[in-house]
């Protein structure tokens, strides 16, 4: 069994059901900032993104890219310099930090995809402690320091971001912007040479596709989704730091995806929440997060490999067979 | 022969994944006898071996070897056992010189051949012991195969087809030293095409079809069957 | 004072040394590594724990039971060895046979449990461990001055690697192990306790980590970050080696731990990535890495 072959993309025939899901999932959203701390949720919906994006290169080509925090925080400093030292428009300093990404993740998919498998994992892997490396020594970064103090500005030169509520609905757009963007991808002619990749690697090849290219477009479209969450992140939060690159943070967006469920569509968000939300929770106390992260990880692998969203679509695919 | 069989399968039921491959097997094996299985391609005979000795895991029915049920030891308690496989795909090691390659299988019991005695039957494996064991030509890693389940002590070896793409001289060679271990009292079960090959060796042969025993008859009985034979082998 | 292409000669060799001292690590960790891999198809992510777990036993049975450094040698492997028997028993033998993604993912959990344990107990800063009596001091070699205890880490790792390599490629014991790397089934069916080698073989492999972990205690001071920050730069080495060669992987990590302290003196800025960019010529020009095979 290889990782993310359990899920392909939902049936059909549950579209009209899902639609419904949909508007109640995004009505919530919409009110959600009324009843929760808008920065926790800003928090979640740039990590959910950011998993997404991670989750199109494992769920639906079965790469696990172990350094995406290199796309993720490699965003956030490009736009955190255009939009504090060039001063920059918020919407066009995020674009370049989906820009750089991009760049970035052709330059790594370029070097990665030549490896499959566990040796992808550790070259993504090696790449990205480079980034990091790099970041600590140039000058732009400001080292352990980071870029603080990056201006939120006004969206479009109209729209002050200061203003809690707009920061949130503009970080709101940009997560629904990202999220469709995946779901179309997935379901586009390309994401279906993607699945078929993954599930038969050799029989694509021998049906004339240029395997390569295809993974190395995923693997672009992947980090400049990562680079948009990053980018967000970096004007919602007013910083970008070496944390944001660094393997652990690649590590976190792992089991946000693992813990949701790998190659479904909303099991990334389940798991991005939860994760924050359990950070929140063990800031208070003086519980180590890494222990409890590392006793998550043992426990998905070990006991649901396919995530909650993928146990909970696994549970209901047998009653509905059963039932049958 | 009256006495218990030193192999006794009953209703041998075995599945790949989720197909259903064998259909209630049952087969006897006396000991110092030499039995063939005969059959098309993909009618059973080599998931016949694989199952007894427990490659194939998903299994129901009865194994024994002496009483012992082997259905329920971990594989490598069955070679421990007393058998010894030489699968069809000769299974030699590249990693391994052809020295390492013979004395690779762990002892299971007394009574092997000794390393001298093995070079003796099989010089050129002698000449070439420091040789990486894939480099041998395939008649040379066919005896290597077999050679190296001579030196455990085992009481019975499974040989799944031995002759397969060898030269006829080489096949001479095989089928020489079969009548040797035949001499020494080895028990042998056999999974061969080669008709005439068998003839030499056989005592009994069983007859597979679609996972199932079709028929069994001794040895001499061969010739005045091969007509029903072709029908049913389709040679 | 002599210098050799504008650089000194004493910080030339200084610098080499360190290469080699820094090889030596290398080539422990991505040895065992290679060894976990071939025959269980993990990549050991919590390799580094385990050399950090080596050095904190050290420091542990010193501070609390007064066992110095030699005996440690020799316990801190052991009860390593044992943490990883019990993982690979209870956890690790439940992936075999699925992707072995996974067993990166556990390990990598494994991994950080540890590290946050050990932050959560002694902090991330580093803890001090003597060099022994009989290793302190230098030594003059004529064209420099070398510490003992350093020497001793390169003759030590060099033993070690050159043992375990007769290990597997000379005794019965190696031969279960290279053909289990092969066809672990037919071994088994020939009567080898498979399921045993790959335990065993898992714990050598962390006890070779704990061993390194031992042997740096006293150069890079005991600290719950040392073995992150270095499992990293392994597994690059690990990629440009290729794992299908125990000599390979030996001769790869001390190359590169060299090639890194010679960019400390003549390129000083790239040193911390010039590993991770020999990674990459490697993997355009021979994917399968250096003594690796096409799979």
């Amino acid at each position: 069994m290889a990782v993310g072959t359990q899920y392909l993309a939902e049936q059909p025939k549950l579209r009209t059901s899902s639609m419904v899901l949909g508007a109640i999932a995004i009505a919530a959203l919409l009110a959600a900032p009324f009843f929760f701390y808008p920065v926790m949720l800003m928090s979640v919906l740039c990590f959910a993104l950011f998993a997404c994006a991670f989750n199109l290169l494992i769920g639906y080509v079965g790469l696990l890219s172990f350094g995406h925090a290199a796309f993720f925080g490699g965003a956030a400093y490009f736009t955190a310099h255009a939009a504090k030292v060039w001063g920059w428009e918020p919407l066009s300093a995020i674009l370049l930090g989906v820009a750089g990404a991009a760049a970035m993740g052709l330059v790594i998919g370029f070097v990665a995809i030549r490896r499959q498998g566990i040796y992808f994992a550790m070259i993504t892997l090696a790449l990205s402690q480079m980034f990091a490396f790099i970041c600590l020594q140039v000058p732009f970064t400001h080292g352990e320091d980071g870029i603080q103090g990056v201006p939120r500005g006004y969206l479009l030169g109209i729209l002050d971001l200061n203003q809690p509520l707009a920061m949130y609905y503009v970080t709101l757009a940009i997560f629904l912007f990202g999220f469709f963007a995946i779901w179309r991808i997935v379901h586009s002619p390309f994401g279906n040479i993607l699945k078929a990749i993954r599930e038969n690697e050799k029989r694509a090849v021998s049906l004339g596709y240029r395997v390569d290219r295809y993974k190395l477009g995923a693997f672009v479209m992947s980090a400049a989704l990562a680079g948009l969450a990053g980018g967000t992140k970096a004007i919602v939060f007013q910083f970008a730091t070496l944390t944001d690159v660094q393997w652990q943070m690649s590590g976190e967006v792992i089991l946000m995806t693992l813990l949701g469920g790998i190659g479904t569509l909303i099991g990334p968000i389940v798991g991005a929440g939860l994760v924050i939300a359990l950070q929140n929770y063990l800031a208070a106390s003086d519980f180590p997060v890494l222990v409890l992260i590392g006793i998550i990880f043992v426990i998905c692998v070990l006991l649901f490999r396919r995530g909650i969203v993928g146990e909970i679509l696994e549970f209901t695919r047998r009653k509905s067979k059963s039932a049958a | 022969m009256s006495s218990a069989p030193l192999l006794e399968v009953r209703g041998l039921n075995a599945w790949y994944g989720e197909s259903h491959v064998l259909h209630g097997v049952d087969l006897d094996i006396h000991e110092g006898e030499t039995v063939t299985l005969l059959g098309r391609n993909g009618a059973g005979k080599t998931t016949t071996l694989r199952s007894i000795m427990g490659i194939l895991r998903r299994r129901e029915g009865v194994i024994r070897l002496r009483g012992e049920d082997l259905l329920r030891l971990p594989l490598h308690k069955v070679a421990q056992a007393g058998i010894g496989y030489v699968p069809e795909e000769r299974g030699i090691f590249a990693s391994l010189n052809v020295s390492e390659n013979l004395m690779l299988p762990p002892t299971v019991s007394e009574g092997g051949m000794s390393v001298e005695e093995i070079y003796t039957l099989f010089p050129n494996l002698y000449e070439r012991r420091s040789s990486q064991g894939t480099k041998l030509s395939g008649g040379e890693q066919q005896m290597l195969a077999i050679a190296r389940v001579l030196r455990t002590g085992a009481k019975i070896i499974l040989l799944d087809e031995p002759t397969e793409g060898l030269a006829p001289v080489i096949v001479q060679r095989i089928g020489d030293v079969l009548v040797a271990l035949k001499k020494r009292g080895m028990t042998i079960l056999l999974v061969e095409q080669n008709f005439r090959f068998a003839k030499k060796v056989a005592d009994r042969f069983y007859l597979m079809e679609d996972g199932r025993m079709v028929n069994s008859f001794p040895g001499h009985e061969l010739d005045a069957r091969m007509d029903e034979l072709h029908e049913v082998l389709g040679v | 004072m002599s210098t050799i292409f504008g650089v000194p000669a004493p910080a030339l060799y200084g610098q080499i040394l360190i290469g080699l001292i820094n090889g030596s690590f290398y080539a422990m960790l991505s040895l065992g590594l290679a060894v976990i891999f071939g025959l269980l198809r993990v990549i050991n992510f919590a390799h580094g724990a385990q050399y950090m777990l080596g050095a904190f036993a050290a420091y542990l049975i010193l501070n609390y039971a007064g066992i110095g450094y030699w005996p440690a040698l020799i316990l801190a492997p052991l009860i390593v060895g044992a943490i990883a028997v019990v993982i690979e028993r209870f956890m690790l033998s439940r992936l075999y046979g699925i992707d072995p993604l996974y067993g990166l993912l556990l390990t990598f959990g494994l991994a950080l449990i540890l590290e946050g344990a050990f932050r959560y107990w002694f902090g991330a800063a580093g803890q001090p461990y003597a060099a022994p009596s009989q290793l302190t001091g230098a030594v003059n070699l004529g064209f420099m001055f070398m510490p003992i205890y350093r020497g001793w880490v390169v003759i030590a790792s060099l033993v070690v690697c050159l043992g375990t390599w007769l290990l597997i490629e000379k005794t019965q014991l190696g031969a279960y192990l290279r053909a289990a790397t092969e066809n672990a089934t037919l071994v088994q069916a020939f009567g080898v306790n498979v399921p045993l080698l790959l335990t065993l073989t898992y714990g050598l492999g962390a006890a070779l980590a704990a061993f390194a972990g031992v042997l740096a205690a006293p150069i890079y001071q005991v600290s719950p970050l040392m073995g992150s920050n270095l499992i990293i730069i392994v597994f690059a080495v690990v990629v440009v080696g290729g794992m299908g060669s125990i000599l390979g992987a030996i001769v790869t990590g001390y190359m590169l731990g060299v090639l890194e302290g010679l960019t400390k003196v003549f390129y000083p800025e790239a040193s911390s990535i010039v590993i991770f960019v020999i990674m990459a010529i490697v993997l355009l020009v021979r994917p399968a890495g250096l003594f690796g095979q096409e799979e």
